[in-house]
């Protein structure tokens, strides 16, 4: 089975004040390429935790976390910066759209931070502009976030997550601040990019939502305690 | 390069975002820089107008002048006489004219202060024995006639050339030329009237600024005949009488850089005619260039100094606006490095930030620098306007009145330069600590 990622009895330990908190004792799972997985659990499960290691924003005390073939867990500020920008592509539950950019500005944000810094020529703005057409921004390119309704936000997050072809694509609550109209639009987008063979880890406590995935993992007590949309 | 323009585009960007703010924080910057240019402007032109007055006496000129030697002095040497005698000798004029080499030229004058009468006008006046170079040495010219030629000297003629400011009171709407002057009871012919002259720089102690409106000019010689060396002045209680043969000596020197040493040797060959050296002094222009030049560095580094705290108390609110920059932009710095940004990009992209928004700054400051001269005049022109309408000049400071800033070109660059400078330091504490933000911290920020 090809892995686009795997984390291997992961462990993060946190100081809180002078309290060691262990907010993952020891999480291993595979994400095969083309899957679509849903991370359940309830607050202080460690999910959003493991999301950060799964993001490469953080590095796990104990473990460790293979993406694109690459081990991170060891990797330097600047390495986990490149994965980041290479290998993932992030979506938010609050969209996180830089506000003085334009649509097409905020899906170009990532090309700027590409290893070498390559010029950003005719082929990467056709490129921005299929994406744009393909999340069906196409006639708000010059729009700034401020314009755009909650889903259309998004729409123009996933269009940034896609733009430099990552390994993986992370999505944090995807929906949690979306009606459900919205909701299922942008569940259906993120399942045609999956039916694409893109590979999808999102987390979310919304069990309609996880439903739609592929599998579903349930995560208690920074461990995995089941697989399946009701655990136990 | 492509990549250095865009960062220069986004910072562009993010800084028009909030106009108000940027445009009050490059202010501090904008006034550093114009300040730092206006101070050293007004500096050179301070310092070049004294260099001015110097170079009226001429660069290549030596003057040696008598001077009345201390009363203590004078009392010990004539106890028994009435009169002092003091002050360069005729043989010292040969001497320097005849032995030194690099001396080109040498005049002689004798001043005395004379009552000049004409029909029922009189004034005091500066009757000044002269010869024909007088006229080159001091950068006169004539408005009218002639000036005192070698005959006159030779026959000892009575002949006068009036300064323009003489000729004014004395003759007032009559023409001069050929009419005859009364100077202590001896009527002079008038050949001649000067054009005016602006006065020369007072040198302190040995040699007070020199008017040249109220002179007389007639030839040495003939001074000499008729006047004689004795000078007596009899006022109501008191008297007193000098003896003095020659008052200056103003030599012209063949090269500028024979003047020192010239002066060095004209110092010495006067010491054999005279006992003390205190009854004449040796000045030489170039010599207080020199100081000029020396006070100007002064000038220019306290004032530059005074004015470069502006700067970095504008630099001071630079750091201050990009620290609550960073703050508020705390989320998109999260999103940025969570979108693949390095430390280093971060860095960059506020660093930039604050050297566009000090550049800018500094660049309208030096616009307004070079606005300085006009800024300068029109200062006077209210203050003349205003404050001081129909009083006299010096009641209004002649300092001022005769100032006129220049603008010194590399103070531009410099000031320009100082600005990014202060962009840099300034920016770099702001930036790094928002390079140094945790991501998962800054996406968390509200």
């Amino acid at each position: 089975m090809d892995l686009a990622a795997e984390v291997i009895n992961i462990q993060k330990d946190y100081l809180l004040g002078t309290v060691l908190v262990r907010a993952l004792r020891g999480v291993t799972v595979q994400f095969p390429k083309g899957d679509f997985v849903a991370i359940m659990g309830s607050s202080g499960s460690g999910k959003s935790t493991l999301l950060n290691l799964l993001g490469a924003l953080d590095r796990p005390t104990r473990g460790q976390y293979i993406i694109g073939g690459k081990d991170v867990s060891g990797m330097t500020d600047d390495d986990l910066s490149a994965i980041r920008n290479e290998l993932i592509g992030f979506i938010f539950q609050s969209y996180n759209l830089i506000p003085q950019y334009t649509v097409l500005e905020n899906i170009e944000v990532p090309l700027h931070y590409r290893t070498g810094y390559p010029k950003i020529g005719q082929k990467e703005r056709k490129w921005i502009e299929t994406l744009a057409e393909m999340v069906g921004l196409s006639d708000r390119m010059d729009h700034r976030p401020f314009q755009l309704s909650g889903g259309q936000q998004q729409r123009v997050a996933i269009a940034r997550a896609l733009v430099n072809n990552p390994e993986i694509i992370l999505a944090d609550e995807p929906t949690g601040n979306l009606d459900s109209a919205t909701e299922h639009e942008i569940m259906e987008m993120l399942l045609r990019l999956n039916r694409e063979g893109r590979t999808i880890i999102m987390v979310t406590h919304e069990p309609g939502v996880a439903k739609l995935a592929k599998r579903q993992i349930y995560m208690k007590d920074g461990v995995v305690a089941g697989e399946g949309v009701f655990p136990g | 390069m492509a990549n250095l323009l865009r960062t220069i585009q986004l910072a562009l960007k993010s800084l028009m975002l909030h106009k108000l703010r940027s445009g009050l924080t490059m202010l501090g910057i904008v006034f550093g820089v114009f300040s730092v240019i206006a101070m050293l402007a007004i500096g050179e032109g301070a310092s070049q107008q004294a260099q001015q007055q110097v170079l009226k006496l001429g660069a290549t000129n030596i003057i040696v002048r008598s001077v009345k030697p201390p009363r203590e002095n004078a009392s010990q040497q004539n106890q028994n006489q009435f009169v002092l005698r003091y002050g360069l000798k005729r043989a010292d004029y040969d001497l320097l004219s005849r032995t030194i080499p690099t001396v080109l030229e040498a005049v002689p004058i004798r001043e005395l202060s004379k009552a000049c009468r004409y029909l029922h006008r009189e004034m005091n006046c500066r009757v000044v024995g002269c010869t024909p170079e007088y006229v080159d040495m001091n950068h006169l010219s004539l408005a009218q006639g002639r000036f005192i030629s070698d005959k006159d000297r030779r026959d000892k003629t009575n002949v006068a050339v009036l300064a323009a400011g003489t000729a004014d009171q004395l003759f007032q709407y009559a023409d001069p030329l050929g009419q005859s002057v009364k100077i202590a009871d001896k009527r002079y012919t008038i050949v001649g009237v000067t054009r005016s002259r602006e006065a020369s720089a007072a040198i302190g102690g040995s040699m007070s600024g020199q008017e040249y409106n109220n002179d007389i000019y007639i030839p040495l010689e003939t001074m000499r005949v008729r006047m004689g060396d004795l000078d007596i002045d009899r006022r109501q209680g008191s008297f007193s009488a000098e003896e003095v043969e020659l008052n200056q000596i103003t030599l012209k020197i063949s090269e500028t850089d024979q003047v020192m040493p010239t002066a060095d040797v004209i110092r010495e060959s006067l010491k054999q005619n005279h006992k003390t050296d205190s009854d004449y002094s040796v000045v030489v222009p170039q010599e207080l260039l020199k100081q000029a030049a020396q006070i100007r560095v002064i000038f220019n580094v306290v004032l530059g100094s005074i004015a470069a705290i502006s700067l970095v108390v504008g630099g001071i609110g630079i750091m201050n606006i990009m620290l609550a920059t960073v703050t508020e932009r705390t989320r998109e710095i999260g999103i940025r490095r969570a979108l693949g940004a390095k430390q280093q990009d971060i860095t960059m992209q506020f660093l930039t930030e604050t050297i566009v928004l000090s550049g800018s700054g500094g660049l309208i400051g030096v616009g307004l620098g070079l606005l300085t001269p006009y800024a300068f005049a029109g200062m006077k022109w209210v203050a003349e306007e205003f404050f001081f309408k129909g009083q006299a000049a010096s009641e209004f400071g002649t300092m001022f009145a005769n100032m006129y800033p220049q603008v010194v070109p590399t103070s531009l660059p410099l000031a320009f330069g100082i600005s990014v400078g202060i962009g840099v330091i300034f920016g770099l504490y702001p930036a790094r600590s928002a390079a140094r933000l945790d991501p998962i911290e800054a996406l968390r920020h509200e």
